[in-house]
């Protein structure tokens, strides 16, 4: 199976026999991987009719429903980790996902894209908005309001009382050495409740 | 006593013009295109033991008035039981050879090609005890008596069907079901099926239902008895004796019903505020097309549903509860459950609203059962299960097909 690079990271994460929550599952790609290749039990939240039945197909557990109504139908504690991955820089309550993230899960793990990354100082400097392969949206048609660097995300985190266990910056699929705040192009993060 | 001979066109209105639906391909060869079932019989069984019912009462030997489509391979393991729900029947797909018009209520759900494709499963649908299309109801001759059963035939439960259709299993061969699927009444009745027969049934579809009716859904279904025990020909449900039929009761129950089936915006859509009439005749006829429209069906709902069939159906409907015995609790009620679930509910559905559906995920998922849930955006309320819209069909399709592709 050809995952993505940041979820084959989160994969690396997930161990065996685990219950997982993916949020914004997609196509159900990661859920799938981790039942086959894990022995998983997941669920996965997805809002796209199309999603839905592409995770359908896959025999994934997806449930439709919208993230930003909360995670309401799920108990304290119920999962090992819940992943969300690629979509906090588009919902509208971040505070409140991540702490819901803890909520029901013992861990979290959160992927996005790296504004800071160095070709969107570039456009910016040059009086644009940033168009990437990782946010590749027109300033009017994005659904990403709230894109971050990765050295935000950890003072979000420590502000929301979220213990930062594993972090890893991702560019071309690689983790990224020297510089990585400005050369990575996605930001993994592994993170508990304090 | 007079039953119909085949029982009509029940339910969603869309159905009795559904393009298309009237095939002339009988137990036509497999086909590119999704295509009818063709022409097909109802076949009859008697059941001989007495069934207990939930009451305590007890059903005297009964008869079940059943369809199949499809045929039932070697290891008997692609058997798919399709529940009815208040007003449909044994009759889910094809067309009568007499009766060509008389589509099966679930025709663009089932057949070769559709969601839950004929050339690979073994499809089941039956009459439940109490209705009025041929299974022992009201109607039949109570053999204590010789006359009709009327208001003495025992209340049932969907508890007390889900154990006469696991006796059709039986006497058909079935000892575990590939899926047994519905919708409303329907999905209650396959959500039941996981906790009384967890060992005999492989998935559960069950499509805008709910684990209980609202104090809502309740006082709809009480208006609606109230309208037939309140007409003067009901003769406290005697009425076959009199020989008459308490039908403006019986069409005003339906109009009720009726209401509760649709969207308020797709009325808006389908009558807004037009007349049928110039201007205002300052009287009190069906001036309103909305108006015309309910009338027609509670009419024609009076002439072939019988009343008796009725106040029981809105009674299964009003005490299915499974949690009930669980403190409310309904994770407990559902922790027998080894199937796994695909749920459906439709967003502008208010009767079953999306919300009654998520209840039953939440339960499942506190249960770690597998469950797959579509909520579909459709436009038609509570109706929208029996329509054909495609992205309803192809999330059940593609569910079904992952229980073919594991069947081998």
């Amino acid at each position: 199976m050809n995952l993505r690079q940041d979820l084959v990271q989160i994969a690396a994460w997930i161990p065996r026999d685990a219950r997982i929550l993916d949020l914004g599952c997609g196509d159900g790609a990661l859920l799938a991987h981790l039942r086959d290749s894990h022995n998983c039990v997941g669920y996965g939240i997805e809002i796209a009719d199309d999603s839905v039945f592409q995770s359908v197909r896959r025999q994934v557990n997806v449930i439709q429903a919208d993230l930003e109504s909360g995670l309401r139908m799920f108990a304290d504690g119920m999962f090992d980790t819940v992943v969300l991955s690629q979509t906090l820089q588009a919902m509208r309550n971040v505070e409140s996902i991540l702490r819901e993230m803890v909520r029901v899960g013992r861990r979290g793990i959160v992927s996005f894209p790296n504004f800071g990354h160095w070709r969107h100082i570039v456009a910016l400097l040059a009086g644009h908005m940033p168009v990437s392969p990782e946010i590749p949206y027109q300033w009017y048609d994005t659904p990403n309001i709230h894109l971050c660097t990765p050295k935000d995300f950890e003072l979000l985190a420590a502000r929301l009382g979220l213990r930062i266990t594993d972090r890893v910056l991702l560019a071309g699929g690689r983790p990224v050495g020297g510089f990585a705040d400005l050369r990575a192009t996605v930001a993994v993060y592994r993170f508990e409740k304090r | 006593m007079s039953q119909p001979a085949t029982p009509p066109p029940p339910a969603g209105t869309a159905i009795l013009t559904a393009p298309g639906a009237v095939s002339t391909a009988a137990h036509g060869a497999p086909a590119p295109a999704a295509q009818s079932v063709g022409i097909v019989q109802a076949q009859r069984m008697h059941f001989a033991a007495p069934l207990l019912l939930a009451s305590g009462a007890t059903l005297a030997g009964y008869e079940l008035c059943y369809e199949t489509y499809g045929t039932l391979n070697a290891a008997r393991s692609n058997a798919v039981l399709v529940c009815h729900a208040l007003n449909a029947s044994h009759h889910v797909a094809g067309v009568y050879a007499e009766a060509p018009r008389n589509v099966g209520w679930w025709d663009n759900m089932v057949g070769p090609g559709r969601p839950i494709d004929t050339r690979r499963f073994f499809v089941v649908g039956v009459n439940n005890p109490g209705s009025c299309f041929g299974s022992t109801g009201p109607m039949s001759p109570d053999p204590a008596t010789g006359r009709p059963y009327g208001a003495r035939f025992p209340v049932v439960t969907v508890e007390d069907w889900v154990n006469a259709q696991a006796r059709l299993a039986d006497a058909l061969g079935i000892e575990r079901w590939a899926a047994v699927a519905g919708g409303s009444l329907g999905g209650m009745q396959a959500l039941s099926w996981t906790v009384q027969y967890p060992q005999r049934i492989g998935r559960c579809v069950a499509i805008a239902t709910t684990a209980k009716l609202s104090a809502q859904n309740i006082a709809f279904n009480d208006v609606a008895r109230s309208a037939i025990q309140n007409d003067p020909d009901f003769h406290g449900g005697d009425y076959y004796a009199h020989g008459v039929v308490p039908r403006r009761g019986l069409a005003v129950a339906r109009m009720i019903g009726h209401i509760t089936y649709l969207s308020g915006d797709d009325m808006t859509e389908r009558f807004g505020r037009s007349l049928r009439t110039e201007d205002y005749a300052f009287g009190y006829g069906a001036e309103f097309e909305v108006e015309s429209y309910l009338r027609y069906q509670g009419d024609k709902f009076s002439q072939y549903f019988d009343a008796n069939t009725y106040l029981l159906i809105t009674r299964a409907l009003d005490y299915f509860d499974p949690a009930r015995a669980h403190a409310g609790d309904l994770t407990r009620a559902l922790a027998p459950a080894q199937a796994r679930f695909l749920l459906v509910s439709f967003a502008t559905d208010w009767r079953f609203a999306p919300e009654r559906t998520r209840e039953i995920v939440a339960a499942l998922i506190a249960n770690g059962r597998d469950v797959a849930y579509a909520e579909i955006d459709a436009p038609h309320g509570h109706d929208a299960f029996l329509l054909d819209d495609p992205r309803y069909h192809r999330v059940v399709g593609a569910y079904f097909d992952r229980i073919a592709a594991e069947l081998g």
